[in-house]
Protein backbone atom coordinates (compact mmCIF):
# COMPACT_ATOMS: atom_id res chain seq x y z
CA UNK A 1 0.00 0.00 0.00
CA UNK A 2 2.93 2.30 0.78
CA UNK A 3 6.36 1.52 -0.55
CA UNK A 4 9.43 3.86 0.98
CA UNK A 5 13.13 3.48 -1.08
CA UNK A 6 15.73 5.10 0.00
CA UNK A 7 14.38 7.98 1.28
CA UNK A 8 16.56 10.99 2.68
CA UNK A 9 15.39 14.57 3.68
CA UNK A 10 17.93 17.21 5.33
CA UNK A 11 17.22 20.44 6.09
CA UNK A 12 20.05 22.74 5.10
CA UNK A 13 23.11 21.10 6.01
CA UNK A 14 21.22 18.85 8.86
CA UNK A 15 20.68 15.72 7.39
CA UNK A 16 17.31 14.02 8.83
CA UNK A 17 16.47 11.10 7.49
CA UNK A 18 19.76 8.97 5.94
CA UNK A 19 17.90 6.25 3.74
CA UNK A 20 14.67 4.61 5.03
CA UNK A 21 13.03 1.17 3.46
CA UNK A 22 10.18 0.33 4.56
CA UNK A 23 6.74 -1.10 3.07
CA UNK A 24 3.08 -0.54 4.82
CA UNK A 25 0.71 -3.30 4.53
CA UNK A 26 -2.80 -2.59 3.65
CA UNK A 27 -4.45 -2.92 7.16
CA UNK A 28 -1.60 -2.72 8.89
CA UNK A 29 -0.63 -0.58 12.06
CA UNK A 30 2.81 0.14 12.37
CA UNK A 31 4.21 2.03 15.31
CA UNK A 32 6.92 4.39 14.36
CA UNK A 33 9.46 4.97 18.29
CA UNK A 34 12.21 6.22 19.05
CA UNK A 35 13.86 9.59 20.92
CA UNK A 36 13.75 13.17 19.98
CA UNK A 37 14.74 14.07 16.99
CA UNK A 38 15.50 10.95 15.66
CA UNK A 39 13.40 11.89 12.36
CA UNK A 40 10.04 10.03 13.27
CA UNK A 41 8.06 12.55 12.75
CA UNK A 42 9.98 13.82 9.23
CA UNK A 43 9.53 10.42 8.01
CA UNK A 44 5.59 10.25 9.09
CA UNK A 45 5.35 14.14 7.00
CA UNK A 46 7.31 12.97 4.07
CA UNK A 47 4.43 10.21 3.54
CA UNK A 48 2.08 13.09 2.41
CA UNK A 49 4.62 15.19 1.15
CA UNK A 50 3.81 18.23 3.81
CA UNK A 51 8.09 17.76 3.58
CA UNK A 52 9.54 17.10 0.42
CA UNK A 53 11.82 14.48 0.48
CA UNK A 54 15.74 15.13 -0.98
CA UNK A 55 16.07 11.78 -2.29
CA UNK A 56 14.21 8.63 -2.58
CA UNK A 57 11.06 7.26 -3.33
CA UNK A 58 7.35 6.53 -1.94
CA UNK A 59 4.76 4.57 -3.59
CA UNK A 60 0.98 5.16 -2.81
CA UNK A 61 -0.53 2.21 -4.26
CA UNK A 62 1.76 1.77 -6.77
CA UNK A 63 1.38 5.14 -7.27
CA UNK A 64 4.80 7.41 -7.13
CA UNK A 65 4.57 10.82 -5.33
CA UNK A 66 7.74 11.95 -6.52
CA UNK A 67 6.54 11.66 -9.81
CA UNK A 68 3.15 13.42 -9.39
CA UNK A 69 3.53 16.07 -7.07
CA UNK A 70 0.92 18.05 -9.33
CA UNK A 71 -1.52 15.70 -8.07
CA UNK A 72 -0.25 16.14 -4.46
CA UNK A 73 -3.88 17.15 -3.74
CA UNK A 74 -5.41 13.95 -5.29
CA UNK A 75 -3.45 11.68 -3.78
CA UNK A 76 -3.20 13.56 -0.29
CA UNK A 77 -6.99 12.93 -0.02
CA UNK A 78 -5.62 8.89 0.28
CA UNK A 79 -3.74 9.67 3.37
CA UNK A 80 -5.52 11.34 6.22
CA UNK A 81 -3.39 12.95 9.25
CA UNK A 82 -3.56 13.61 12.34
CA UNK A 83 -1.42 16.34 14.32
CA UNK A 84 0.11 16.19 17.84
CA UNK A 85 -1.20 20.02 18.07
CA UNK A 86 -4.63 19.17 16.70
CA UNK A 87 -5.00 21.80 14.04
CA UNK A 88 -8.87 22.06 14.28
CA UNK A 89 -10.03 25.03 12.24
CA UNK A 90 -10.96 27.69 15.22
CA UNK A 91 -13.26 29.79 13.02
CA UNK A 92 -15.42 26.81 12.30
CA UNK A 93 -17.59 24.58 14.29
CA UNK A 94 -16.60 20.84 14.72
CA UNK A 95 -19.27 20.12 11.95
CA UNK A 96 -18.05 22.50 9.70
CA UNK A 97 -14.47 21.36 10.27
CA UNK A 98 -15.25 17.90 9.32
CA UNK A 99 -17.40 18.90 6.45
CA UNK A 100 -15.06 21.09 4.82
CA UNK A 101 -12.79 18.91 2.64
CA UNK A 102 -15.80 16.59 1.19
CA UNK A 103 -17.77 19.76 0.14
CA UNK A 104 -14.66 21.69 -1.37
CA UNK A 105 -12.74 18.90 -2.63
CA UNK A 106 -14.59 16.10 -3.19
CA UNK A 107 -18.00 18.26 -4.06
CA UNK A 108 -19.90 16.52 -1.85
CA UNK A 109 -23.72 17.67 -1.36
CA UNK A 110 -23.67 19.83 1.56
CA UNK A 111 -26.32 17.34 3.02
CA UNK A 112 -24.62 14.09 2.39
CA UNK A 113 -21.47 15.27 4.11
CA UNK A 114 -23.27 16.53 7.45
CA UNK A 115 -25.26 13.32 7.45
CA UNK A 116 -21.68 11.53 7.46
CA UNK A 117 -19.96 14.43 9.83
CA UNK A 118 -22.53 13.04 12.51
CA UNK A 119 -22.32 9.68 11.71
CA UNK A 120 -18.13 10.40 12.05
CA UNK A 121 -19.11 12.13 15.51
CA UNK A 122 -20.56 9.41 16.99
CA UNK A 123 -18.02 6.80 16.09
CA UNK A 124 -15.49 9.27 18.20
CA UNK A 125 -18.18 9.64 20.46
CA UNK A 126 -18.83 13.15 20.67
CA UNK A 127 -22.60 13.35 18.97
CA UNK A 128 -23.37 16.26 21.56
CA UNK A 129 -20.61 18.23 20.26
CA UNK A 130 -21.62 19.62 16.53
CA UNK A 131 -22.57 22.69 16.72
CA UNK A 132 -19.55 23.91 19.19
CA UNK A 133 -16.44 25.57 18.32
CA UNK A 134 -13.23 24.20 18.78
CA UNK A 135 -11.99 26.49 21.93
CA UNK A 136 -14.77 24.99 23.83
CA UNK A 137 -13.95 21.10 23.45
CA UNK A 138 -10.96 19.37 26.12
CA UNK A 139 -7.82 18.49 24.38
CA UNK A 140 -8.82 14.99 24.10
CA UNK A 141 -11.78 16.07 22.89
CA UNK A 142 -9.91 18.32 20.06
CA UNK A 143 -7.90 15.30 18.68
CA UNK A 144 -10.99 12.88 18.47
CA UNK A 145 -12.64 15.71 16.15
CA UNK A 146 -9.59 15.61 14.31
CA UNK A 147 -9.44 12.23 14.16
CA UNK A 148 -13.23 12.22 12.74
CA UNK A 149 -12.41 15.03 10.14
CA UNK A 150 -9.44 13.01 8.63
CA UNK A 151 -11.52 10.21 7.93
CA UNK A 152 -14.39 12.18 6.33
CA UNK A 153 -12.47 11.99 3.31
CA UNK A 154 -12.59 8.04 3.68
CA UNK A 155 -8.93 7.85 3.55
CA UNK A 156 -6.94 4.45 3.04
CA UNK A 157 -4.27 5.13 5.75
CA UNK A 158 -3.89 7.49 8.42
CA UNK A 159 -1.23 9.06 9.69
CA UNK A 160 -0.67 9.51 12.98
CA UNK A 161 1.61 12.06 14.30
CA UNK A 162 2.60 11.66 18.43
CA UNK A 163 -1.11 12.33 18.78
CA UNK A 164 -1.26 12.30 22.25
CA UNK A 165 1.32 13.96 23.25
CA UNK A 166 -0.08 17.17 23.70
CA UNK A 167 -2.67 15.70 26.13
CA UNK A 168 -3.54 15.68 29.56
CA UNK A 169 -2.79 12.34 31.24
CA UNK A 170 -6.65 11.81 31.93
CA UNK A 171 -7.41 12.50 28.34
CA UNK A 172 -4.59 10.14 26.37
CA UNK A 173 -7.02 6.81 27.14
CA UNK A 174 -10.25 8.52 24.92
CA UNK A 175 -7.82 9.40 22.36
CA UNK A 176 -6.19 5.61 22.23
CA UNK A 177 -9.30 4.24 22.31
CA UNK A 178 -10.85 6.02 19.34
CA UNK A 179 -7.38 4.76 17.48
CA UNK A 180 -7.47 1.37 18.52
CA UNK A 181 -11.35 0.84 17.44
CA UNK A 182 -10.26 2.16 14.16
CA UNK A 183 -7.17 -0.90 14.00
CA UNK A 184 -9.63 -2.89 14.87
CA UNK A 185 -11.76 -2.03 12.08
CA UNK A 186 -8.83 -2.64 9.70
CA UNK A 187 -7.69 0.78 8.98
CA UNK A 188 -4.31 1.23 7.55
CA UNK A 189 -2.33 3.09 9.92
CA UNK A 190 1.12 4.62 11.02
CA UNK A 191 1.39 5.75 14.56
CA UNK A 192 4.20 7.85 15.62
CA UNK A 193 4.16 7.83 19.42
CA UNK A 194 5.71 7.42 22.34
CA UNK A 195 2.46 5.23 24.04
CA UNK A 196 4.51 2.08 24.56
CA UNK A 197 1.52 0.24 26.02
CA UNK A 198 -0.37 1.20 22.98
CA UNK A 199 2.74 0.44 20.47
CA UNK A 200 2.82 -2.71 22.05
CA UNK A 201 -0.82 -3.76 22.24
CA UNK A 202 -2.04 -2.30 18.83
CA UNK A 203 0.70 -2.65 16.69
CA UNK A 204 1.56 -5.40 14.54
CA UNK A 205 4.87 -3.85 13.76
CA UNK A 206 7.18 -1.34 15.15
CA UNK A 207 9.84 0.28 13.62
CA UNK A 208 12.57 1.91 16.01
CA UNK A 209 14.37 4.82 14.22
CA UNK A 210 17.36 6.02 15.48
CA UNK A 211 19.77 9.11 13.58
CA UNK A 212 17.42 9.10 10.39
CA UNK A 213 17.53 5.83 9.97
CA UNK A 214 15.31 2.59 10.90
CA UNK A 215 17.57 0.81 12.84
CA UNK A 216 15.61 -2.28 14.18
CA UNK A 217 11.83 -3.51 13.45
CA UNK A 218 9.75 -6.42 14.13
CA UNK A 219 6.56 -7.27 16.07
CA UNK A 220 5.73 -5.82 19.38
CA UNK A 221 7.03 -9.06 21.07
CA UNK A 222 10.14 -9.58 19.08
CA UNK A 223 10.75 -5.39 19.62
CA UNK A 224 9.87 -5.05 22.75
CA UNK A 225 10.14 -8.44 24.30
CA UNK A 226 14.03 -9.78 22.27
CA UNK A 227 15.49 -6.07 21.10
CA UNK A 228 18.63 -6.82 18.96
CA UNK A 229 20.61 -4.08 19.07
CA UNK A 230 22.12 -2.01 21.93
CA UNK A 231 20.69 1.47 20.98
CA UNK A 232 17.03 -0.08 20.90
CA UNK A 233 17.91 -1.73 24.40
CA UNK A 234 19.09 1.39 25.67
CA UNK A 235 15.93 3.59 24.44
CA UNK A 236 13.46 0.95 25.61
CA UNK A 237 15.07 0.95 28.81
CA UNK A 238 14.24 3.91 29.97
CA UNK A 239 10.81 4.37 28.49
CA UNK A 240 9.70 1.25 29.59
CA UNK B 1 -14.94 89.25 35.54
CA UNK B 2 -17.51 86.39 34.33
CA UNK B 3 -18.50 89.37 31.87
CA UNK B 4 -15.36 89.63 30.47
CA UNK B 5 -14.73 85.45 29.44
CA UNK B 6 -18.10 85.77 28.14
CA UNK B 7 -16.90 88.58 25.59
CA UNK B 8 -13.67 87.04 24.87
CA UNK B 9 -15.75 83.60 23.64
CA UNK B 10 -18.42 85.32 22.04
CA UNK B 11 -16.04 87.43 20.00
CA UNK B 12 -14.44 84.61 19.26
CA UNK B 13 -16.92 82.81 18.00
CA UNK B 14 -18.65 85.34 16.25
CA UNK B 15 -15.34 86.36 14.25
CA UNK B 16 -13.80 82.90 13.60
CA UNK B 17 -17.54 81.07 12.77
CA UNK B 18 -20.38 83.50 12.52
CA UNK B 19 -18.82 86.45 10.08
CA UNK B 20 -18.87 86.01 6.43
CA UNK B 21 -19.97 82.55 7.12
CA UNK B 22 -16.66 81.69 7.86
CA UNK B 23 -17.79 78.24 9.64
CA UNK B 24 -18.63 76.98 5.82
CA UNK B 25 -14.94 77.09 5.47
CA UNK B 26 -14.46 74.26 8.32
CA UNK B 27 -17.58 72.01 6.32
CA UNK B 28 -16.11 72.55 3.22
CA UNK B 29 -12.29 71.87 4.36
CA UNK B 30 -13.89 68.70 6.44
CA UNK B 31 -15.91 67.39 3.91
CA UNK B 32 -12.57 67.67 1.69
CA UNK B 33 -10.80 65.71 4.48
CA UNK B 34 -13.06 63.20 4.63
CA UNK B 35 -13.68 62.46 0.83
CA UNK B 36 -9.52 62.19 0.91
CA UNK B 37 -9.26 59.92 3.29
CA UNK B 38 -12.14 57.58 2.03
CA UNK B 39 -10.77 57.41 -1.24
CA UNK B 40 -7.04 57.59 -0.04
CA UNK B 41 -8.38 54.52 2.02
CA UNK B 42 -9.54 52.51 -0.88
CA UNK B 43 -6.71 53.28 -3.04
CA UNK B 44 -4.51 51.89 0.23
CA UNK B 45 -7.04 48.58 0.73
CA UNK B 46 -6.25 47.72 -3.31
CA UNK B 47 -2.73 48.19 -3.43
CA UNK B 48 -2.19 46.97 0.43
CA UNK B 49 -4.10 43.48 -0.88
CA UNK B 50 -2.12 43.61 -3.99
CA UNK B 51 1.07 44.28 -2.16
CA UNK B 52 0.85 41.58 0.26
CA UNK B 53 0.25 38.80 -2.39
CA UNK B 54 3.44 39.68 -4.15
CA UNK B 55 4.95 39.74 -1.30
CA UNK B 56 3.72 36.34 0.33
CA UNK B 57 4.03 34.61 -3.21
CA UNK B 58 7.61 32.58 -4.12
CA UNK B 59 7.98 34.44 -7.23
CA UNK B 60 11.36 36.57 -6.09
CA UNK B 61 10.60 39.27 -8.43
CA UNK B 62 7.24 40.43 -7.67
CA UNK B 63 8.77 39.90 -3.56
CA UNK B 64 11.44 42.45 -4.55
CA UNK B 65 9.01 44.71 -6.16
CA UNK B 66 6.72 44.92 -2.60
CA UNK B 67 10.22 45.62 -0.73
CA UNK B 68 11.16 48.25 -2.38
CA UNK B 69 7.77 49.54 -2.54
CA UNK B 70 7.19 49.32 1.28
CA UNK B 71 10.70 50.09 2.02
CA UNK B 72 10.79 53.90 0.13
CA UNK B 73 7.06 54.80 1.01
CA UNK B 74 7.80 53.95 4.95
CA UNK B 75 11.39 55.17 4.66
CA UNK B 76 10.18 58.57 3.81
CA UNK B 77 7.75 61.26 5.31
CA UNK B 78 4.14 61.51 3.59
CA UNK B 79 4.43 65.62 2.85
CA UNK B 80 7.63 64.82 0.40
CA UNK B 81 5.33 61.80 -1.05
CA UNK B 82 2.72 64.15 -1.57
CA UNK B 83 4.44 66.79 -2.98
CA UNK B 84 6.67 64.71 -5.42
CA UNK B 85 3.73 62.85 -6.41
CA UNK B 86 1.96 66.04 -7.01
CA UNK B 87 4.45 68.08 -8.77
CA UNK B 88 6.84 65.82 -10.70
CA UNK B 89 4.76 62.94 -11.46
CA UNK B 90 0.75 64.35 -11.56
CA UNK B 91 0.92 67.81 -11.78
CA UNK B 92 1.30 68.72 -15.40
CA UNK B 93 -2.02 66.78 -16.01
CA UNK B 94 -5.71 67.72 -15.98
CA UNK B 95 -6.19 65.39 -12.86
CA UNK B 96 -8.42 67.31 -10.35
CA UNK B 97 -6.42 67.59 -7.17
CA UNK B 98 -8.44 65.79 -4.70
CA UNK B 99 -7.71 62.92 -6.82
CA UNK B 100 -4.39 62.95 -7.13
CA UNK B 101 -4.08 64.06 -3.09
CA UNK B 102 -6.05 60.86 -2.97
CA UNK B 103 -3.33 58.86 -4.92
CA UNK B 104 -0.62 60.01 -3.38
CA UNK B 105 -2.24 59.18 -0.08
CA UNK B 106 -3.41 55.71 -1.11
CA UNK B 107 -0.07 55.44 -2.21
CA UNK B 108 1.35 56.18 1.25
CA UNK B 109 -1.38 53.97 3.60
CA UNK B 110 -0.79 50.85 1.21
CA UNK B 111 2.51 50.35 2.11
CA UNK B 112 1.45 50.35 6.12
CA UNK B 113 -1.95 48.14 4.67
CA UNK B 114 0.96 45.68 2.83
CA UNK B 115 2.46 45.41 6.06
CA UNK B 116 -1.08 45.00 8.33
CA UNK B 117 -2.01 42.16 5.59
CA UNK B 118 1.16 40.61 5.40
CA UNK B 119 1.17 40.17 8.76
CA UNK B 120 -2.29 39.48 9.96
CA UNK B 121 -2.17 36.33 7.50
CA UNK B 122 1.31 35.08 8.91
CA UNK B 123 0.39 35.21 12.15
CA UNK B 124 -2.06 32.33 11.07
CA UNK B 125 -0.70 29.03 12.87
CA UNK B 126 1.43 27.38 9.95
CA UNK B 127 -0.39 24.17 11.24
CA UNK B 128 -3.06 25.38 9.63
CA UNK B 129 -2.34 25.45 6.23
CA UNK B 130 -0.64 21.85 6.83
CA UNK B 131 -3.94 20.80 8.37
CA UNK B 132 -5.75 21.93 5.30
CA UNK B 133 -3.36 20.64 2.89
CA UNK B 134 -3.05 17.53 4.44
CA UNK B 135 -7.10 17.01 3.88
CA UNK B 136 -6.68 17.14 -0.12
CA UNK B 137 -7.35 21.63 -0.05
CA UNK B 138 -5.31 23.19 -2.58
CA UNK B 139 -3.23 25.57 -1.56
CA UNK B 140 -5.74 28.83 -3.07
CA UNK B 141 -8.82 26.67 -1.16
CA UNK B 142 -6.43 26.91 2.38
CA UNK B 143 -6.17 30.24 1.96
CA UNK B 144 -9.56 30.64 1.42
CA UNK B 145 -11.39 28.54 3.19
CA UNK B 146 -9.03 28.53 6.39
CA UNK B 147 -6.21 30.84 6.84
CA UNK B 148 -7.62 34.10 4.77
CA UNK B 149 -11.03 34.04 7.58
CA UNK B 150 -8.51 33.51 10.56
CA UNK B 151 -6.43 36.51 9.14
CA UNK B 152 -9.01 39.02 9.15
CA UNK B 153 -9.67 38.77 12.57
CA UNK B 154 -5.70 40.12 12.86
CA UNK B 155 -6.48 42.61 9.83
CA UNK B 156 -9.80 44.49 11.00
CA UNK B 157 -9.03 46.40 13.88
CA UNK B 158 -5.62 47.17 12.98
CA UNK B 159 -6.89 48.39 9.73
CA UNK B 160 -9.64 50.60 11.33
CA UNK B 161 -6.58 52.25 13.10
CA UNK B 162 -4.72 52.23 9.81
CA UNK B 163 -7.63 54.87 8.80
CA UNK B 164 -7.40 57.08 12.18
CA UNK B 165 -3.47 57.52 11.40
CA UNK B 166 -4.53 58.21 7.99
CA UNK B 167 -7.25 61.14 8.34
CA UNK B 168 -4.74 62.54 10.46
CA UNK B 169 -1.77 62.65 7.83
CA UNK B 170 -4.39 64.24 5.44
CA UNK B 171 -3.64 67.19 7.17
CA UNK B 172 -0.56 68.18 4.90
CA UNK B 173 -2.89 68.10 2.10
CA UNK B 174 -2.58 72.41 2.22
CA UNK B 175 0.87 71.76 0.95
CA UNK B 176 -0.42 71.57 -2.45
CA UNK B 177 -3.10 73.96 -1.59
CA UNK B 178 -5.85 71.40 -1.19
CA UNK B 179 -8.62 73.51 0.77
CA UNK B 180 -8.56 70.52 3.86
CA UNK B 181 -9.68 70.84 7.78
CA UNK B 182 -6.43 72.13 8.53
CA UNK B 183 -6.02 74.78 6.11
CA UNK B 184 -9.73 76.27 6.85
CA UNK B 185 -7.76 76.71 10.14
CA UNK B 186 -5.14 78.60 8.53
CA UNK B 187 -7.50 80.65 6.19
CA UNK B 188 -9.43 82.06 9.20
CA UNK B 189 -6.46 82.63 11.29
CA UNK B 190 -5.43 84.85 8.31
CA UNK B 191 -8.78 86.81 8.29
CA UNK B 192 -9.21 87.35 12.05
CA UNK B 193 -5.66 86.96 13.12
CA UNK B 194 -6.84 85.07 16.48
CA UNK B 195 -4.08 81.61 16.04
CA UNK B 196 -6.39 80.01 18.89
CA UNK B 197 -9.49 79.38 18.29
CA UNK B 198 -9.74 78.18 15.01
CA UNK B 199 -7.19 75.47 15.47
CA UNK B 200 -8.61 74.03 18.60
CA UNK B 201 -11.63 73.95 16.79
CA UNK B 202 -9.84 72.20 13.77
CA UNK B 203 -8.47 69.65 16.31
CA UNK B 204 -11.71 68.81 18.21
CA UNK B 205 -13.22 68.16 14.88
CA UNK B 206 -10.23 65.62 14.42
CA UNK B 207 -10.49 64.51 17.41
CA UNK B 208 -14.35 63.70 17.38
CA UNK B 209 -14.14 61.62 14.07
CA UNK B 210 -11.24 59.47 15.36
CA UNK B 211 -12.87 59.08 18.91
CA UNK B 212 -15.82 57.82 16.86
CA UNK B 213 -13.48 55.47 15.20
CA UNK B 214 -11.80 54.42 17.86
CA UNK B 215 -15.11 53.26 19.67
CA UNK B 216 -15.93 51.28 16.11
CA UNK B 217 -12.67 49.21 16.49
CA UNK B 218 -13.47 48.31 19.87
CA UNK B 219 -16.77 47.31 19.30
CA UNK B 220 -15.81 45.55 16.42
CA UNK B 221 -12.30 43.65 18.03
CA UNK B 222 -14.61 42.46 20.80
CA UNK B 223 -17.28 41.10 18.00
CA UNK B 224 -14.30 39.30 16.30
CA UNK B 225 -13.32 38.04 19.24
CA UNK B 226 -16.91 36.25 19.91
CA UNK B 227 -15.66 32.93 18.64
CA UNK B 228 -12.69 32.36 20.08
Amino acid sequence: MIKVVDLHKSFGDLEVLKGINTEIRKGEVVCVIGASGSGKSTFLRCLNLLEEPTKGEIYIDGISLMEHKKDINKLRQKVGMVFQQFNLFPHMTVLENIMLAPVKVKKMPEEEARRKAIELLRKVGLSDKDNVYPSQLSGGQKQRVAIARALAMDPEVMLFDEPTSALDPEMVGEVLAVMKQLAMEGMTMVVVTHEMGFAREVGDRILFMDEGVILEEGTPEELFGNPKKERTRAFLSKVL
Amino acid sequence: MLEGVYRVLSDAIYFNLIREDRYMLFVNGLKVSIQLTVFAAIIGVIIGLLMAIAKLTNNKILNRIATAYTDVIRGTPSVVQLIVIYYAILGSSQLPKLLVASLAFGINSGAYVTELIRAGIQAVDKGQMEAARSLGLSYSQAMRYVIVPQAIKNILPALVSEFIVLLKETAVAGYIALDDLTRAGTIVRGRTFDPYTPFILVALIYLYITSMLTAFMGRLERRLRQSD
